[in-house]
């Protein structure tokens, strides 16, 4: 990027207090990143700017504080449009990755037919599975799956036969929460293309990892959460084309969300308002624009050269673990630094009860994925998922707690 | 340290299950899942005049419900269903702090896990199998 300050992970670390100030006086190695990733001190001190000089209600009054809290909020807007080189009308705030995806299901969705079809995979967190499930049972539609190859990642040499003319929407994770396999995203668009389907994608493990071209992607729909790159909870968004958010109906009604309202009917404001009924998350949104303000002054090209050489120090370690198995791309080809693996005999609690002991967060079990567990015939994988601030003693720590772990547990 | 979970007391019930398999033809027979942890365990129960004749379990989940699993087939054959239906009792108690009293003592093994909150359902789930099959064996 132009203008990128060099990458330098030692810096880039000191920004996180919570990294810095470690666990019970001994150092934190968290490798939990998937589930949730900590905060630099730009988007606290962000946010705390926020309540403590321009806290108001947004889009309501016109006093010089409400101005301020509309610009901030309507700011981190634009700023997050940037990371993904989309317009900034084009992103609605939800309250994450499991809301953006509800309310295409229950927006776009609504406009299906009995019979039409949603082509999901069998590697989706929960979060873009139940929502197609709850539809289908709502409006008639057919739900379809896309297999996933033995490295884990979905196979997309089954589109041809899945995809027919009732198909609607084909929503696939952009990066598996399990596995780490990026989806190759041309072929599903291409797919999709043919028949007039739209795509969308769960981002949730995807924007983390760097600025995105959605519009490059071809794709319709995109979701993800704030907490998941070095963002607040309680935020997270969706993006869409603005013709196409145009046609959607409103999920709530409410505040916010109106042009005018009489006793008889109500007129939609424009998109993306439209979307956003009630009083906003409003620090929490100004606390995403401050991350992804924060992800897009670093030199991304350095930062993934250093996110996918600790990648493959997890995968040469586990390759030398005995009883060891990777769920997921055993090279690092498409692959994000989302680690999956399996200790033979050992239960994925146990495993992250011990690393907790070397001070080693990770994460055991279905992950919210249980269809793809039922796959590859297992209970739980163990994760451990990266950040661009996770550093060689962090992985260090991990196989040598691995090697306590299976010896104590086998 | 979470390192006193894994001592050799609870390793050696959960590395040697007592009990662990299905029964040929239980009076009765549940599984019980732990949604959070997608553990999950199958309990089957014989009894024979009232008393708890035989115990058996598949368990997929962690160490911890394993050795669970465990003291209840050790301790549970020749019981009356509400001495068994005690040791839920007791386990609780342990993991509030108090000591674990015949005839289930055994259960002292798990006061490590006390300050582990977020392992309580798993040596808990077991017991709740447990209960369970004892209120479908109950005769009608
Ligand atoms: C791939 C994927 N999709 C969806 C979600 C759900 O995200 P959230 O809980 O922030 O809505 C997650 C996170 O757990 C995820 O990893």
């Amino acid at each position: 990027m132009s203008g990128a300050t060099a990458f330098d992970p030692a810096a880039v670390r000191a920004q996180f207090p919570l990294l810095m100030r470690g666990l019970d006086g001994g150092p934190l190695h968290y490798l939990d990143n998937g589930a949730t990733s900590q905060l630099p001190q730009a988007v606290l001190d962000a946010m705390i700017r926020f309540e403590t000089t321009s806290r108001a209600n947004v889009l309501r009054s016109v006093h010089r504080l409400a101005e301020a809290a509309t610009d901030a909020y309507e700011g981190a807007r634009l700023d997050i449009a940037r990371y993904l080189n989309v317009p900034g009308d084009e992103i609605i705030f939800t309250s994450g990755t499991t809301s953006a995806i509800n309310l295409v299901a229950r927006s776009f969705g609504e406009g299906m037919q009995p019979g039409d079809e949603v082509v999901v995979s069998l590697l989706e967190h929960h979060g873009n599975f139940v929502p197609w499930q709850m539809l289908r049972d709502r409006r008639g539609i057919t739900l379809k799956i896309l297999p996933v190859t033995d490295e884990g990642r979905i196979d997309l040499s089954a589109l041809t036969r899945t995809v027919t003319k009732r198909t609607k929407l084909i929503a696939l994770a952009h990066v598996s929460n399990v596995t780490g396999a990026v989806t190759d995203v041309a072929p599903v668009v291409a797919a999709a293309r043919t028949v007039g389907a739209r795509v969308l994608l769960d981002g949730a493990q995807r924007t983390p990892h760097g600025p995105l071209d959605l519009p490059g992607l071809g794709i319709d729909f995109y979701a993800f959460s704030g907490h998941k790159m070095f963002g607040p909870t309680g935020i997270g968004c969706l993006w869409a084309k603005k013709e196409l958010l145009a046609s959607m109906p409103p999920l709530m009604g409410g505040g916010e969300m109106i042009r005018t309202v009489t006793v008889e009917r109500t007129e939609w404001a424009d998109v993306p308002h439209k979307f956003e009924a009630g009083t906003p998350p409003i620090a929490q949104a100004v606390g995403l624009g401050a991350a992804v303000r924060w992800l897009m002054q670093l030199d991304w090209t350095s930062a993934s050269a250093h996110e996918m050489r600790l990648t493959q120090r997890v995968l040469d370690g586990l390759g030398r673990l005995k009883g060891a198995r990777v769920i997921g791309p055993s090279g690092l080809q498409g692959r994000a630094p989302v680690i999956s693996f399996e200790l033979a005999g050992a239960h994925p609690h146990d495993v992250c009860q011990i690393l907790d002991g070397f001070g080693v967060a990770l994460r055991g079990g279905h992950h919210c994925a249980q269809p793809l567990m039922d796959h590859f015939g297992v209970a739980g994988t163990t994760r451990a998922s990266l950040a661009l601030y996770n550093n060689d003693a962090d992985v260090d720590a991990l196989l040598t707690g691995l090697d306590a772990a299976a010896a104590k547990l086998r | 340290m979470s390192d006193d979970l894994y001592q050799q007391a609870i390793m050696e019930r959960a590395k040697q299950p007592v009990g662990a398999g299905r029964l040929a033809a239980p009076d009765a027979s549940v599984t019980v899942d732990n949604p959070l942890c997608g553990d999950r365990i199958t309990l089957d129960l014989k009894l024979i005049d009232g008393t708890i004749a035989a115990v058996g379990h598949q368990v997929r989940g962690c160490a911890l419900c394993q050795a669970s699993a465990s003291v209840i087939a050790s301790t549970a054959v020749g019981q009356k269903p509400a001495a068994a239906l005690a040791g839920h009792e007791v386990l609780r108690g342990v993991l509030g702090g108090s000591e674990a009293s015949a005839p289930w003592a055994a259960l002292g093994i798990f006061a490590p896990v006390r300050r582990h909150k977020s392992r309580h359902d798993c040596v808990l789930l077991p017991f709740e199998a447990l209960a369970r099959a004892l209120a479908q064996a109950k005769p009608a």
